[in-house]
């Protein structure tokens, strides 16, 4: 690596050559404003907040997108500077709502914090917002381009990160907003509803359907019986809202806080993710055994399946018919449990608390999502959804004691609570796919060859006579490189390059999906995976097939993993769609 | 998708795009011939131009979109372009839109209800001697006066 030499307001620094001027001067412990950029997508440079000279050019450069050239000296802060500074945002603030009161992102706005920051008092230009109607089609995400601040970190992430292209800028200047081709509605696109546009959003022109008054109804009505259960990466997100910091674990917290808010009985998603490992395991071994279609896909992401059917549909035989744990916890909660708990399945209302947007369109995706008789999971809300819940209710999750999940659908393994994170699913499959197939245990059940943050990873497991061939794909972007290895292998006649690919659509996986609190970092997702792992490691069981409570349910109802019984409740078909409607 | 009508392209406009496919900066290139050939970009063009040229759609919607040259909407039997350029401008051109507009009930960038009439404003035609200057289907009415402007659309009606 070659380095470059800077000052940046004298403060000597070296970096990395092409680094750019802003991260520089992070480097050197010196914040320049910003509100276009973000880490995770290529500067769009459009805000021009982030302005600083160099000395000896008389021009300004934007530092997001200037790349520092050696021995210069940086100059990020200067009366002049500050003022231009202050006119952008004024000049943005003139375009732009005044709703902050009524809006979503209300204390929670890049933009208000740095009106607030620059103490902005009053505005000097004329007022010219335009009001543009709402885009309401999509069960996941609202589009409001009334309070679009045009920085285009939607459009980016949509099509570099996520390779969805929903998102466009239409239009030029002024009259530019960033919505699909054709002016068509959202959901006629091919959006996937991973709602990283949302994630990444600066202001509050794009973000989740909020439902949290259905969950509300329903707890108010003495007629149902209303159950919860919670995804893995919840546990490590919510924290954040009520300052405990970042990735910071509340398993038993959140329990507690679920209670108070009123649901009858308060599961774990993990349960299912344990469930989902014993058939998509099973499933991966019956590939294996039987001269099945490789790779196997997993299929627990609700955006990539919807992503695989539009841009993928040659891949349909290779993905696990295994349902998500979120639509396995459904069925079971209308069977298994009502059985148990002698509740008549009509009156049961299931909440799903979920870190994606996406979850809120697979609920409804088809007439397999109602395999119970009834719909088998009647509301999905996201962790920001609950966080707000919460709060209404004056619930503070930081001083909460800590309370046990409710059995028989509640208790899970080490394995099932990674599933949150990147490699995670990979992780919990390969320890229970080694117990299936060697009918050993894996010794040491971490599997680092398949942990880190890569966009793509992989690896081989020995399991017995077997050398186990995986990748592990984050952010939808990634997924061409590895399925286009796969496609030209079966075009030559090869072998399959991987036996088992783990998709997840959001970069580093659930942690960092599209519902949860905003904090797309790099840091932010590590602490976030770093709690899972550590769920992980104080699990007495880690291993999905170990779990007792699922063992029960294998012995008292379903039988065997990829029984009649599993079949009709726990998978699933996937269809061709098309790319737009 | 499948149930709307294909939008077929001639052979030679399929040959320039063949020949362009592999080269950067295509997407303008064969969105001119495109637009030359169909009068405008629909949605099925885009659409075509699209899986011809292996370009998501939205980039294809992006850049039409992003150049006013490109229209959106089958242009009337009989285009109407007024000029608003400097000199056009200043001697009256917004009041040539203006008679039009009230004559023909069209805005600049619409059609009129049969199909008949498109206006669009442009930027100069070339012979700003004769300002203010309007083309109908390419032919030049220049030194306009607003109450010249129905009798010259009676023409074509």
């Amino acid at each position: 690596m070659s380095v470059v030499h800077v000052k940046i307001n004298g403060i000597p620094v070296e970096v990395e050559a092409g680094s750019s001027v802003l991260a520089a001067a992070t480097a050197a412990g010196v914040k320049i404003p910003t509100l276009c950029y973000h880490e995770d997508i290529k500067p769009t440079a459009s805000c021009g907040l982030c302005i600083v000279k160099m000395e000896g050019s008389p021009k300004i450069q934007r530092a997001c997108a200037s790349p520092v050239q050696e021995g210069a000296s940086y100059i990020t802060d200067d009366p002049e500077l500050f003022q231009a500074r202050k006119t952008v945002i004024e000049l943005i603030l003139s375009t732009h709502p005044a709703d902050c009161l009524t809006c979503i992102r209300n204390q929670n706005c890049e933009l208000q914090k740095l009106a607030a920051d620059f103490g902005i008092r009053e505005i000097p230009f004329d007022a010219r917002v335009k009001r543009l109607p709402k885009d309401e089609s999509s069960p996941s995400i609202i589009l409001e381009p009334t309070k679009c601040i045009k920085c285009g970190r939607c459009v980016e992430v949509c099509q570099d990160l996520q390779g969805v292209y929903a998102l466009e800028y239409v239009g030029r200047g002024d009259g530019s907003q960033m919505q699909p081709a054709c002016n068509l509605p959202l959901n006629d696109s091919p959006c996937v509803k991973c709602g990283q546009c949302a994630a990444h959003c600066p202001v509050g022109a794009i973000y989740e359907r909020d439902d949290t008054e259905l969950v509300r109804q329903a707890i108010n009505d003495p007629a149902k019986t209303v159950v919860v259960n919670i995804a893995p990466s919840v546990r490590v997100g919510i924290g954040e809202e009520f300052g405990m910091g970042d990735g910071a674990l509340t398993v038993g917290k959140l329990y507690t806080g679920l209670r108070q808010l009123g649901f009858d009985k308060v599961f774990d998603t993990n349960f299912a993710a344990d469930l989902t490992i014993m058939e998509e395991g099973s499933e991966l071994v019956h590939r294996l055994t039987h001269g099945g279609v490789l790779p196997q896909l997993t299929s627990c992401c609700p955006a990539w399946t919807d992503y695989m059917e539009k841009y993928y549909p040659d891949m349909i035989p290779n993905f696990s018919s295994a349902k998500s744990p979120m639509q396995m916890q459904g069925p079971i909660t209308k069977t298994y449990w009502a059985q148990k708990a002698g509740i008549d399945p009509a009156t049961i209302v299931n909440v799903a608390v979920m870190p994606c947007t996406a979850k809120k369109f697979e609920i409804g995706r088809d007439e397999n999502m109602s395999a119970s008789g009834y719909k088998d999971t009647d509301i999905s809300i996201t962790t920001r959804e609950l966080a707000r819940m919460f709060k209404a209710k004056g619930i503070d999750l930081s001083v909460l004691p800590e309370s046990d999940v409710d059995d028989p659908i509640g208790e899970y393994s080490g394995a099932g609570t990674i599933f949150g994170n990147t490699g995670g699913v990979m992780e919990a499959a390969i320890r229970t796919a080694y117990w299936a197939v060697t009918g050993k245990e894996l010794e040491g059940v971490d599997v680092d060859a398949v942990r880190g943050p890569e966009g793509i990873k992989t690896a081989t497991i020995k399991a017995g006579d077997l050398d186990l061939k995986v990748a592990i794909v984050s952010g939808l972007g990634n997924v061409k490189t590895v399925l286009e290895e796969v496609r030209k292998a079966r075009a030559e006649g090869k072998e399959p390059p991987y036996h088992f690919i783990e998709v997840m659509a959001c970069k580093g996986g659930c942690i960092s999906g599209g519902g949860q609190p905003y904090a797309s970092s790099t840091p932010n997702r590590a602490a976030r995976t770093a709690g899972l792992y550590a769920d992980d490691k104080r699990s007495a069981v880690r291993c999905s097939h170990q779990n007792p409570s699922i063992k029960k349910i294998y012995d008292e109802f379903l039988g065997a993993p990829l029984s009649e019984k599993s079949e009709e409740l726990l998978h699933t078909k996937y269809h061709q769609r098309p790319i737009y409607q | 998708m499948s149930e709307r009508e294909e939008l077929k392209f001639s052979d030679s406009l399929m040959a320039f795009i063949n020949e362009w496919k592999e080269k950067p900066g295509n997407l303008i290139m064969v969105l001119h011939k495109v637009q030359g050939e169909v009068g405008y970009i629909s949605r099925e063009a885009a659409e075509k131009v699209s899986q011809l040229l292996d370009i998501p759609l939205a980039k294809v919607w992006g850049v039409v979109t992003f150049y006013h040259f490109f229209k959106l909407t089958k242009p009337g039997e009989h285009n109407i372009a007024v000029c608003l350029g400097t000199a056009c401008y200043l001697k009256g051109g917004d009041k040539v839109v203006e008679a039009i507009n009230k004559e023909l009930g069209i805005d600049v960038g619409q059609v009129t209800e049969d199909g008949k009439f498109s206006l669009e404003a442009v930027r100069c035609v070339g012979c700003c001697g004769l300002a203010p200057v309007m083309t109908i289907s390419g032919e030049v009415f220049g030194k306009l006066t607003k109450e010249a402007v129905p009798g010259i659309l009676a023409k074509f009606a």
